[in-house]
Order: structure tokens, then C-alpha cells, then sequence
């Protein structure tokens, strides 16, 4: 009897925590639809969340892309197929890999730095003290960063993809001896809008989640330094997690299209 | 009609009675203090008034009016006859002093950013900080300096109401007596209503016109600053000399 009740206790705490999430994502958007914004707010969180992810991103973008044009090589070439590899590079970019990638290493680089600052100013009154200057904290915190994260997000996707081909592109001409003029062309060929359009909607997405959840265990954080540190934690394991479950979900709606 | 009337205030958290059917009345322009050992719910009192935490039950009004259960929307536009010095200061760390003590007016009321400015450097005159002060960042102040930008911060906007939560907690005796001093001083310039909570004796004798003693959840004593030392109630006469020995049994288990 005991382990049923202690794995309904588990269920019930995740139902409580999932229930805690859904109220604040709801107070946020209804803080959103309302003035007043905060433009200044906005513009440091875009220039954050998008200017200075850029180099991650990048980075990580054209490894992938490197590493995915050998992968396909060393398998299609089994069966004679490596005119596949251009295709294969820019359809797992733009549809899986770049916003995926994106996601995690925004998630583990912006997440964390949103769970961290809002959690800190939780534990020193900071949020409190906006109440009481009648500053809406939801508004002035949370609201812009959730903006900046679901707008940027796609905008970081849109590079890392094109960085991302780009690997494919210097792998494939100078190792595996692609014509280069005949790699863009595949590249470009077999692209259809959707593939991108599909990505940057994942994009965006993610990063509502990835903001959504370093602003929600920034905010409930308590108990000084050690609650900062845990919620900072948290915000980058359930933000990578949610980005994994959510591609998933959001690839099965876009399957068939 | 008092400033601010309290009636049978509760809040628990889980099974820990906080506050339990408190009353309070403070009058326009006085200068209230509440007294009390470390965790009889002075500061919950505080954020129950402001609306940062939600009371079980009980009524608070503010001018003859209910606040309990306001609009987040109606909660912002009350907050704008509040001011509160917070306990550590809970200055922005991420922006610098004049902005921090103009903060209310800029976002809170949409004033120009110039305009706002020169009032955030006239306080922090007023607090006996130069201009020089105002272009730092709240990390490079003393914790002195950051109580007195704190204090700034809180009449910035002539509020009605002032809360000072414990304000010279952490600082010296005699920077606790700047403080004290300035906050008489402000206080009495904005003609506001100000409610203090301190365990600080000195303190309250210096800015009180008015005490009153919280224990258990409840107000067990309140009367003029002066009779503080006649009060013929153990509690208080307990509290005021700091004996351990008394009525009071700290909740400190000895083995």
C-alpha cells in the first residue's frame, strides 16, 4: 500500500505543479493583452535573447550540419545514394534539427539566466517592491521576456539553418568531392516553403517554452540561494524537456503537410 | 474614519497560525508603530495591507474602502498612495540609483524620464546623498546608503502611506539614528501616514506617535508612545526591557 500511496502522491504533486503552470501562462497572456507595455524591457530582452545567442547557436548549428552530411554519407553510401545528402541536410535542418538545436541552447543559456534573475529578485522583495510601485511584475518581467523568446527564437532558427546547410555544404565539397554548384542546386530543389515555415513555428514555440519556464521557476523560487540555484535547475531540465515532448507533438500535426 | 481599519485578520500558512483575528486602526498623518518578536507576523500583517499575500479572512480598509480581493488592476492603481521601505532595501540591482528611487514614477505613472529625474535627485538630496550617487549601481553602495536610496525610493511619489519594514535592522546605532531621523523627516514633509514594524526600541520611541504591540496574531497592547514604559501589561513591559524571562516564551526548544 505504501508505494501506491507514494506514486500518487508523485501524480498529484505533478498534476498540483502542472496546474501552478497553466494558472501563471494564463496570467501572463492577460498581462500581455493589456497596457501597458514596456518597449525598453522588450528591446534588452531581444537583444539578449537574440543578438548574443547568436554565436551558440551559430556554432552548434554548423557542427551539425557538418556532422550530418558524413552521417548520411557514411549510411546512403551503402546503398548508393549520397546524391541524397543536400536533401537530407536542409530537410533535418529546417524542419528538426535547427529548431531543436536552437531550442536547447537557448534553453540552457536564456532559461537559465531568466530562472536565475527573477529568482533572485524574488528572494531580495525585488518582485514585491515593483508591486508596491505599482508595477505589475507579470507585465514588467515576465511579459517581455515571453515576447522576445517567441519572436527572436525563429529569427536565431532562420540562421542557424542557413549556417547549419552551409556545414553540410563545406563537408560534402571538400571532403566527400560534391560539385558545389550542384549541391545548391539539390539544396534548393527539393526545399518547399512549408519545411521552413513548419521549423519556424516549432521555433517559436520553443521559445515561449524555454522563457515560459525560466520565468515560472524564477518566480515561484524561494528559500534564498539554494532556491535560486534549484529553480535555475529546473527551468533547463523541464524547458529541455517540454521542447523534446513539444517537437513531437507539433511534428506529428505538421506530419502529413 | 481612520487611514487604515483592520478587522479580524487571519492568515495561516499550512498549519501555522500566523495572524489570528487581528484589529488595527491607524489615523491620518500618524505615525504608527507595531512591535513584536521575530515571527509574530509583523511583516505578513504588512503584506496582507498591501496585497502581496491574500489573508484567510478579515477585512482591511483603506479610506473606508475594502481591499481585500481587489482587481489586479484596481490593486496597481491603490498601490499608488503606498510607499514601502523593504527590509534588505529591494533596490533593482540591474539599473542605477535615480532610476531605482524614480521607478514609481516613470513605470508606475508614466512620468517623462527627465522630469522624473530631477524629483529622484531632490529625494535623494533629501536622504543626504549627492548627485554623485545617483549614476551608481545599487552594488556599490554601503548597506547604509542603499536604506537611505531605499528610503528615496519610498516617498519618491508622495505617497499617503508609508510602510517601514524594520528599517535600521542591520545597520549601526548611529546610522540607525540617521535613518530614524530621516524618516520623521519625511514622513512629516510628505504628510503621510506611516505604519513602522521594528523590534528596535530605540527606533520606535524615536518615530512613533503611537505603538503597538503584536504577539501570538493579535494586538495586545496599543497606546501613546509616551506610556510605553506605563503600560502595566507584562508583554510589553517583557519586550521593552528584553528580558528573557517573562510571559513571552520564545519558541526556542532547549534540548
Amino acid at each position: 500500500m505504501n508505494f501506491l500511496a507514494a506514486v500518487g502522491a508523485a501524480f498529484l504533486g505533478f498534476l498540483a505543479a502542472a496546474g501552478r503552470i497553466v494558472l501563471f501562462t494564463l496570467a501572463a497572456l492577460a498581462a500581455m493583452a493589456r497596457p501597458p507595455w514596456y518597449p525598453r524591457q522588450i528591446l534588452r530582452q531581444m537583444i539578449d535573447i537574440g543578438y548574443y545567442s547568436l554565436p551558440v547557436v551559430g556554432l552548434t548549428a554548423i557542427f551539425t550540419g557538418m556532422v550530418l552530411a558524413l552521417q548520411t554519407y557514411t549510411g546512403f553510401s551503402r546503398f548508393a545514394a549520397e546524391s541524397a545528402i543536400p536533401n537530407v541536410v536542409v530537410l533535418s535542418m529546417t524542419r528538426e534539427l535547427g529548431p531543436v538545436i536552437a531550442g536547447l541552447m537557448v534553453a540552457g543559456r536564456i532559461g537559465a539566466a531568466i530562472a536565475a534573475e527573477i529568482g533572485t529578485m524574488r528572494v531580495t522583495d525585488q518582485i514585491d517592491a515593483l508591486t508596491t510601485l505599482s508595477t505589475n511584475p507579470y507585465k514588467y518581467l515576465v511579459v517581455p521576456r515571453l515576447l522576445s523568446g517567441t519572436l527572436m527564437l525563429p529569427l536565431l532558427v532562420l540562421v542557424a539553418n542557413v549556417i547549419g546547410v552551409f556545414g553540410g555544404f563545406l563537408v560534402s565539397t571538400y571532403k566527400l568531392d560534391f560539385n558545389p554548384a550542384t549541391y545548391i542546386q539539390r539544396t534548393a530543389d527539393f526545399l518547399e516553403t512549408m519545411d521552413v515555415v513548419a521549423g519556424l513555428a516549432k521555433a517559436a514555440v520553443f521559445g515561449f517554452i524555454v522563457t515560459l519556464m525560466g520565468c515560472f521557476h524564477g518566480y515561484t523560487s524561494r528559500g534564498g540561494a539554494q532556491g535560486v540555484g534549484a529553480a535555475t535547475t529546473y527551468a533547463v531540465v523541464s524547458g529541455s524537456i517540454l521542447i523534446l515532448l513539444f517537437d513531437y507533438i507539433l511534428t506529428e500535426a505538421f506530419f502529413s503537410r | 474614519m481612520s487611514k487604515i481599519e483592520i478587522r479580524g485578520l487571519k492568515k495561516s500558512f499550512g498549519r501555522k497560525v500566523v495572524l489570528d483575528g487581528l484589529d488595527l486602526d491607524v489615523a491620518e498623518r500618524e505615525s504608527l508603530v507595531v512591535i513584536g518578536g521575530s515571527g509574530t507576523g509583523k511583516s505578513v500583517m504588512l503584506k496582507c495591507i498591501l496585497g502581496l499575500l491574500e489573508p484567510d479572512a478579515g477585512s482591511i480598509k483603506i479610506d473606508g474602502r475594502e481591499v481585500v480581493g481587489l482587481s489586479s488592476r484596481e490593486r496597481e492603481k491603490l498601490m499608488q498612495k503606498f510607499g514601502m521601505l523593504f527590509q534588505g532595501g529591494a533596490l533593482f540591482d540591474s539599473i542605477r540609483i535615480w532610476e531605482n528611487v524614480a521607478f514609481g514614477l516613470i513605470q508606475g505613472r508614466g512620468m517623462d524620464r527627465k522630469a522624473a529625474k530631477e524629483i529622484a535627485l531632490s529625494k535623494l538630496r533629501a536622504v543626504g546623498l549627492g548627485p554623485e550617487v545617483a549614476e551608481l549601481r545599487p552594488s556599490e553602495l554601503s548597506g547604509g546608503m542603499q536604506k537611505r536610496v531605499a528610503l528615496a525610493r519610498a516617498i519618491a511619489a508622495e505617497p499617503e502611506i508609508i510602510f517601514f519594514d524594520e528599517p535600521t535592522t542591520g545597520l549601526d546605532p548611529i546610522m540607525s539614528d540617521v535613518i530614524n531621523d530621516l524618516i520623521v523627516k519625511c514622513v512629516r514633509e510628505v504628510g503621510a501616514t506611516a505604519v513602522s514594524i521594528t523590534h528596535d526600541m530605540a527606533s520606535a520611541r524615536k518615530i512613533a506617535d503611537r505603538i503597538a504591540m503584536l504577539h501570538r496574531g493579535r494586538i495586545i497592547w496599543q497606546g501613546p508612545a509616551a506610556e510605553i514604559d506605563s503600560s502595566g501589561n507584562p508583554y510589553v513591559e517583557q519586550f521593552v526591557h528584553g528580558h528573557a524571562e517573562g510571559p513571552i516564551q520564545m519558541e526556542v526548544r532547549t534540548r
